[in-house]
């Protein structure tokens, strides 16, 4: 059985990856290491951003374990600079 | 100065985070109170220099439900802390030019030392625990991402809580959480 979810880019990720959103099919039960390794994949770029991005799904902050349900929502947070 | 209209009480609660210029005057009135006798404002504005040189604009990027989330747990722990202080916190998005205001902070309370403390916690929280990025455009043409600051330690893994996100996923789309606590409590007091 496979899932849909949807990855958020926002800033430095944003520009890498050429996106605000995309979707990706995964199978059931992926954790969200397995999806980030996918955005990877999908976009090199990425790489180096990553190693300082933060992840949250469904707006908490996620360790990379979790395992994704249909319709989660994955945000790629690099280090903040608000205010 | 155009008259404005009084918020009506039985709307739904101000955001936190916007796309457009933020109304000071609004800000200030919010926290405005009969027991207070000191009122502290904040406001962030567009630098026109940082160390990479001459700023022409900054691109502000906002994972808007996420940090309308932590803006209400900041006003909560504020309200926590100083029981008596009323906060105000407002936080713009998009692009904005120099001597914009990027952010308002207005905290009132009885006595100037609890408005001035919960005024300067509320903007360090706001630096250090939103999810907003800002993207300098400089006169050379160039831009670069501010470097930042890695948001606090996440739950331990656990069994998922079964919430998902809301099913049309917009960015700028506001959320409202009904869970009234962050899990991860309140900070220390600077």
């Amino acid at each position: 059985m496979t899932i849909r979810v949807t990855v958020l880019y926002f800033g430095q990720a944003r520009d890498d990856s050429g996106l605000a959103q995309e979707s990706f099919t995964l199978p059931a039960g992926a954790t969200v290491r397995v999806l980030v390794d996918k955005a990877r994949l999908a976009h090199p770029r990425l790489e180096k951003v990553l190693r300082s991005t933060q992840v949250a799904l469904n707006e908490e902050l996620a360790s990379g374990g979790e395992s994704l349900s249909q319709g989660d929502v994955i945000a790629l947070l690099p280090p903040v600079a608000g205010g | 100065m155009q008259p404005r209209e009084p918020r009506d009480p039985k709307s739904s609660p101000p955001g936190y985070i916007t796309k457009s210029r933020i109304d000071v005057t609004q800000v200030i009135e919010d926290v405005s109170s009969r027991s207070a006798g000191a009122t502290v404002l904040f406001l962030g504005t567009v630098r026109d220099h940082s160390e990479f040189g001459h700023v022409d604009m900054i691109d502000y990027d906002a994972y808007v439900p996420m940090a309308e989330k932590q803006m209400r747990t900041i006003e909560e722990e504020v309200k926590t802390s100083w029981p008596e202080c009323r906060i105000r916190m407002v936080h713009r998005f998009g692009v904005l030019k120099v001597g914009e205001i990027s952010v308002a902070v207005a905290a009132s309370a009885p006595h100037r030392k609890e408005a001035f403390e919960a005024c300067r916690f509320a903007i360090e929280k706001i630096k250090n625990e939103v999810p907003i990025w800002k993207k300098e455009r400089l006169a050379d043409g160039t831009s670069r991402w501010v470097e930042g600051k890695r948001l606090g330690q996440p739950r331990p893994e656990q069994t998922r809580t079964g919430r998902k996100a809301s099913g049309a996923v917009q960015r700028g789309r506001r959320r409202v959480d009904p869970r009234a606590n962050s899990s991860r409590g309140a900070r220390e007091r600077l």
